[in-house]
């Protein structure tokens, strides 16, 4: 089992290498030349030549690869080209930031979904199954800012209890970090809650419904017994995997609500640089949330190889 | 489904007829709407025809925009750009997606094995990283909008397609054709195409709605349809502060682009239901 954890490891590491490629070829895909692009047509060919210089364009590409990578390895992924400032520098405080964002997300989503996933799971077709079934599909069709403006709506100006924006100042406590921060959380928490329900309760009732439940049923054993002692034991790996995948999205999920919000995040950050074309923080930006993504995707494999044992036999 | 995920919970939903004829009636409307919006809107696209941020009243129904246009033609036209593009990328979407998803199912091989290796990679970046990224290098123009949201969309048609296309290729009758001698492109035409055509219709209806969401969302970042062009997810972004106002106006597109979802999906369901039961 070791080995294959071993290899599902491996193939995230190739996976990432192959996204810093992919991010790095990036600039090479441009047409013409960057530094043209981003001094616009009157540009002198002095500064053009200086830019290309700054950026390193006039050195061999697998050279500049290697010094890019090896640099953000160490947390240096060059220079902002619209302040100027270290992109690390620029970075740094948000991500922890954004980290909090969604640590406080996920530590309300998890159990919340979970929960919800298995009730509709047990009494499926009841009230409460349509009940939920009808609430993921609206969570899921929403837009994640047409949850977060009614959520802005509601509490924020019609109830006036929480802040619309989710302005941070580094004297705040924790408390207060966490009433400033509710609404862009709840926003995430619903987003991420529609698919986790889902997902939770498919992987449910594909176990409720194995033949050997159905012995338990016809043998007379209680439903609690069933449910805790021959459902439970065999649907921690799905769940556990259900629950990594959809923390993958919430990573993501982030930069929308960070913009709703206002929030001083790494994904407010990246769509400003989008549209600044600040090619160094997007660089250093992507490559964050793709490692991020990756790792937790490479749980949800790890967690699902774990807890079931067919997965490790060799085919 | 969310825009952010590009992946969907798996569904176990039951649809009422009844449901589901509302919903093909909501997607009427809705077609009805973009063809039509030059005649059914009151006001031009662009035209500014009032004070900035006026209620609403019987000459403008929903209130002005932020600049003085009018909030429902804006709707209207809205629903041209933002439907009618989305429809446009899914179409393209599927045309490179679904031929060399077919191709590389029935050809296997070499160009199966590279084609397959490239999609992993892609679908291996979250959805909105790349479109981000892809945006920077090549700019948010028109052009470029679409290239890069067909193009990460193709990557997951492609993966449909293919496996639909290899449960298909491994029939005893598409080995006959091929025995006959056929080409490439008429295997896929004539043998494959009619029989993976169910999936495909019901997977395309779900690509739309997740090219739509994902192009709302550009748009609501201020990175997808650029100015003055209205489109739902940029009139969201222009009117937000409203919302600070206790006015619902900034949300009706919003709205807009749930009803649409909504109904598109419980189609999907429904249609998936009746091809798998047909007596139901």
């Amino acid at each position: 089992m070791g080995a294959l954890i071993l290899r599902r490891i491996a193939l995230a590491l190739l996976a990432l290498v192959l996204i810093s490629l992919v991010v790095f070829a990036s600039v090479e895909l441009l047409p013409g030349d960057f530094a043209d692009v981003i001094l616009g047509q009157s540009a002198t060919p002095e500064a053009v030549a200086a830019l290309r210089q700054g950026l390193g364009l006039d050195e061999p590409a697998v050279g500049r690869y290697l010094g890019w990578v090896s640099g953000a390895l160490q947390g240096d992924f060059g220079q902002s080209l619209a302040s100027g400032r270290a992109v690390s520098e620029l970075i740094g405080g948000r991500l922890v930031n954004t980290g909090f964002l969604a640590a406080y997300a996920a530590i309300v989503a998890v159990p919340l979904s979970v929960t919800l996933g298995a009730v509709a799971a047990l009494y499926q077709s009841s009230f409460a199954d349509r009940v939920i079934n009808i609430l993921s599909l609206g969570f899921i069709s929403l837009p994640e800012f047409f949850v977060g403006y009614v959520l802005i709506l509601v509490f924020a100006v019609n109830l006036g209890v929480l802040p619309s924006l989710a302005l941070l100042t580094p004297e705040m406590s924790f408390g207060e970090m966490l009433v400033r921060t509710l609404l862009p959380a709840m926003t995430l928490v619903m987003v991420v809650t529609g698919h986790m329900m889902r997902m939770t309760r498919t992987a449910l009732v594909d176990i409720l419904s194995r033949p050997y439940i159905e012995m338990a049923e016809l043998k007379g054993v209680g439903r609690a017994r069933i449910v805790f002692w021959h459902a439970l034991p065999n649907a921690v790996g799905p769940i556990a995997n259900v629950i990594a995948i959809n923390l993958a999205y919430l990573v993501v999920g982030v930069v929308v609500v960070e913009v709703v919000f206002v929030y001083p995040g790494i994904g407010q950050l990246f769509v400003d640089s989008v549209s600044s074309r600040d090619l160094p923080v997007v660089q250093a930006c992507c490559l964050i949330f793709a490692s991020v993504y990756i790792i937790l995707n490479l749980l949800a494999d790890v967690a699902q190889l774990l807890s079931n044992p067919r997965l490790r036999q060799p085919k | 489904m969310s825009v952010v995920t590009g992946r969907r919970a798996r569904r176990s939903m039951s649809v009422p007829a009844w449901t589901a004829r509302i919903c093909v009636g909501v997607i009427a409307l809705y077609a009805f709407v973009t063809v039509f919006a030059p005649l059914l809107s009151p006001y031009g696209e662009t035209e500014i025809v009032g004070a900035p941020f006026e209620p609403a009243s019987s000459e403008f129904w929903m209130g002005t925009d932020n600049l003085g246009r009018d909030m429902l033609s804006r709707l209207i036209w809205g629903a041209r750009n933002t439907v009618g593009v989305a429809l446009a990328v899914t179409v393209l979407s599927f045309v490179i997606g679904g031929t060399l998803g077919l191709m590389a199912a029935v050809r296997g091989g070499l160009a199966d094995q590279v084609l397959s290796r490239v999609a992993d990679a892609l679908m291996a970046l979250p959805p909105l990283v790349l479109a981000l990224l892809l945006l920077t290098v090549f700019g948010t123009g028109f052009a470029s909008l679409v290239t890069v949201i067909a193009l990460i969309d193709a990557t997951r048609v492609f993966r449909v397609a293919r496996a639909a296309g290899l449960d298909v290729a491994s029939m005893d009758y598409v080995e006959a054709a091929r025995i006959r001698g056929e080409g490439l492109f008429s295997i896929i035409g004539r043998e494959v195409l009619p029989n993976v055509k169910a999936p495909l219709t019901a997977e395309f209806g779900l690509r739309f709605c997740f090219v739509f969401l994902f192009i709302a969302t550009l748009s609501f970042l201020g990175l997808g349809l650029q100015p003055p062009a209205a489109d739902w997810g940029g009139m969201v972004r222009d009117n937000a502060s409203l919302v600070l106002y206790a006015e619902l106006t900034p949300l009706y597109p919003a709205l807009a682009m749930a009803v649409l979802t909504v109904a598109v999906n419980l189609t999907v369901d429904h249609v998936l239901k009746r091809a798998a039961d047909p007596r139901s």
